[in-house]
């Protein structure tokens, strides 16, 4: 692995982000919007909207990057550039951490704004600091973007790459306690919303929430969604082949 | 002459279908070797696993006295692809200075590599903006761009004007002479002349390895076409 190609990697995915400004628009903007409906239909619901918007600062970041870095890699296979990345001095590394810092900076951009909205215009509330938020958002755009490199191993079109959304993503939103308490399900699906990273993001999230200061349950579920996120690129480094059939 | 590329008896399955049936070359350093054959003769499969990118069921392929894909030759060796494998949605430039950063080298690298290949005037542009030959032709300028002793390029002259097909060619030529190898694929005869020396490939196998003089003369005929046609049925008859 090389600093140097690492960094130049993510200065070319961002570039070609920049080119791209209708993507970069939504990615800024979609968050925020969505945070706005949020808002009211929650509008006489008391602490209803603290609750779930804290939660979907979360979850948005996480989706939305998952979305866009299954079809950037996709891409990167169909197009023949990733072979041809396969024969220069660029380890496999390289190419997968590249791709989880432009990913990761451009969720940065995307959960400040979101914050902002939220905190400034739409009045959300919470106990801990409003940075914490954004850098829980953040771990969980990189997670993201880890899941969304190693699935795109498995998927041959951009139809498939786009069917990974419901098999990875939705099963740990219904899961990850927003709908129904962790605590009130049924041991076997607590079991498997253990195992899930998303849990400990929203965890960790509720904690910020409600606690002036971080609390190690907060570091914890921080610490497991890294975690996840550096096991998945692992793991999607081994998915990538230089040698295909 | 020491050969920069020795392929000795090599079998590729793709699927279930046999793509290449124990093929053995080799390409003299130096040289501008071309690979020339019909659509679906096994070129870009040869190609690829001259790369190292090609799963192999048997045989060796040594590339600068290296086994083909060795982290070694991912310096040395440049790959153009047959669809151009370049960033669309970055300008010429920036897909020059993004694989020059790959191989340390700087923007002015790039930028020089970009005017080798004639695409001075549309270094701002996007490639996805681009004509086909000119994508290609940015392709190409990628893989130049770190000098490699030995140039790998699948079908780099499609789709270009004449002129540009002659400048390029003349580029070729220009590098062999500084001791670059380089094996280029095409499935259109007329550029066979251009060529050192030719290997002809149908069905996955060998049908001819050669000067082009030496192949003229063997098969008594001027033309390269029927020449390969005299090489097709007299490896039908070996066969027969």
């Amino acid at each position: 692995m090389s600093l140097r190609i690492t960094f130049s990697t993510t200065g070319r995915i961002l570039r070609q982000l920049r080119h791209d400004r209708r993507t970069v628009g939504l990615l800024i903007a979609v968050p925020a919007l969505l945070l706005t409906l949020l808002y009211f239909m929650f509008d006489n619901a008391g602490s209803t909207f603290d609750r779930i918007a804290l939660v979907m600062l979360g979850v948005f970041p996480f989706v939305i990057m998952f979305l866009v870095t299954s079809i950037a890699m996709l891409r990167e296979r169909t197009t023949g550039t990733l072979e041809r990345l396969l024969t220069t001095p660029l380890g496999k590394l390289d190419l997968l951490f590249g791709y989880g810092l432009a990913f990761g900076l451009a969720a940065a951009v995307q959960a400040t704004v979101a914050v902002a909205a939220a905190f400034l215009l739409l009045g959300l509330d919470t106990a801990g600091n409003v940075g914490l938020v954004v850098l829980i958002a953040v771990v969980n755009a990189v997670l993201g973007v880890a899941l969304g490199l190693f699935c795109s191993a498995f998927a041959r079109t951009e139809f498939q790459a786009v069917q990974f959304l419901p098999v990875v993503v939705i099963p740990q939103l219904l899961l990850c306690g927003l709908f129904v308490p962790r605590a009130q399900m049924a041991g076997w699906l607590q079991a498997v919303a253990d195992v899930m990273p998303l849990s400990y993001a929203v965890e960790a999230l509720a904690q910020v929430g409600a606690h002036p200061d971080p609390t190690t349950t907060m570091w914890r579920g921080l610490t497991v969604v890294a975690g996840a996120a550096i096991i998945a690129l692992v793991l999607a480094a081994a998915t990538l082949r230089r040698r295909t059939p | 002459m020491t050969s920069a590329i020795e392929v000795r008896d090599l079998v590729v399955d793709r699927g279930r279908r046999r793509v290449l049936h124990g093929i053995g070359c080799s390409v003299p350093a130096g040289s501008v070797v071309g690979l020339l054959g019909p659509s679906g003769s096994g070129k870009t499969t040869l190609i690829r696993a001259i790369v190292g990118v090609q799963i192999v069921k048997s045989g060796t392929v040594t590339v600068l006295g290296e086994p083909a894909g060795s982290a070694a030759l991912r310096r040395t060796v440049g790959y153009v692809t047959q669809a151009p494998s370049v960033y669309a949605d970055l300008t010429v430039r920036e897909n020059a200075r993004y694989f020059a950063s790959l191989y340390g080298l700087s923007a002015a690298a790039a930028d020089r590599a970009i005017a080798d290949v004639g695409l001075a005037d549309a270094a701002g542009q996007l490639v996805g903006n681009l004509s086909g030959g000119q994508r290609s032709r940015a392709s190409l300028g990628c893989a130049m761009i770190g000098k490699p002793r030995l140039l790998v390029l699948d079908e780099p002259t499609v789709g270009q004007d004449p002129v540009l097909r002659a400048d390029l060619w003349a580029k070729f030529h220009a590098l062999a002479a500084e001791g670059t190898t380089l094996l280029v694929s095409s499935h259109v005869m007329d550029e066979a002349g251009r060529c050192d020396r030719l290997l002809l490939i149908r069905e996955g196998r060998l049908i001819g390895d050669d000067s082009p003089a030496a192949i003229r003369a063997a098969t008594g005929t001027d033309d390269l076409e029927a020449a390969f046609l005299h090489l097709i049925r007299d490896s039908e008859q070996v066969a027969a």
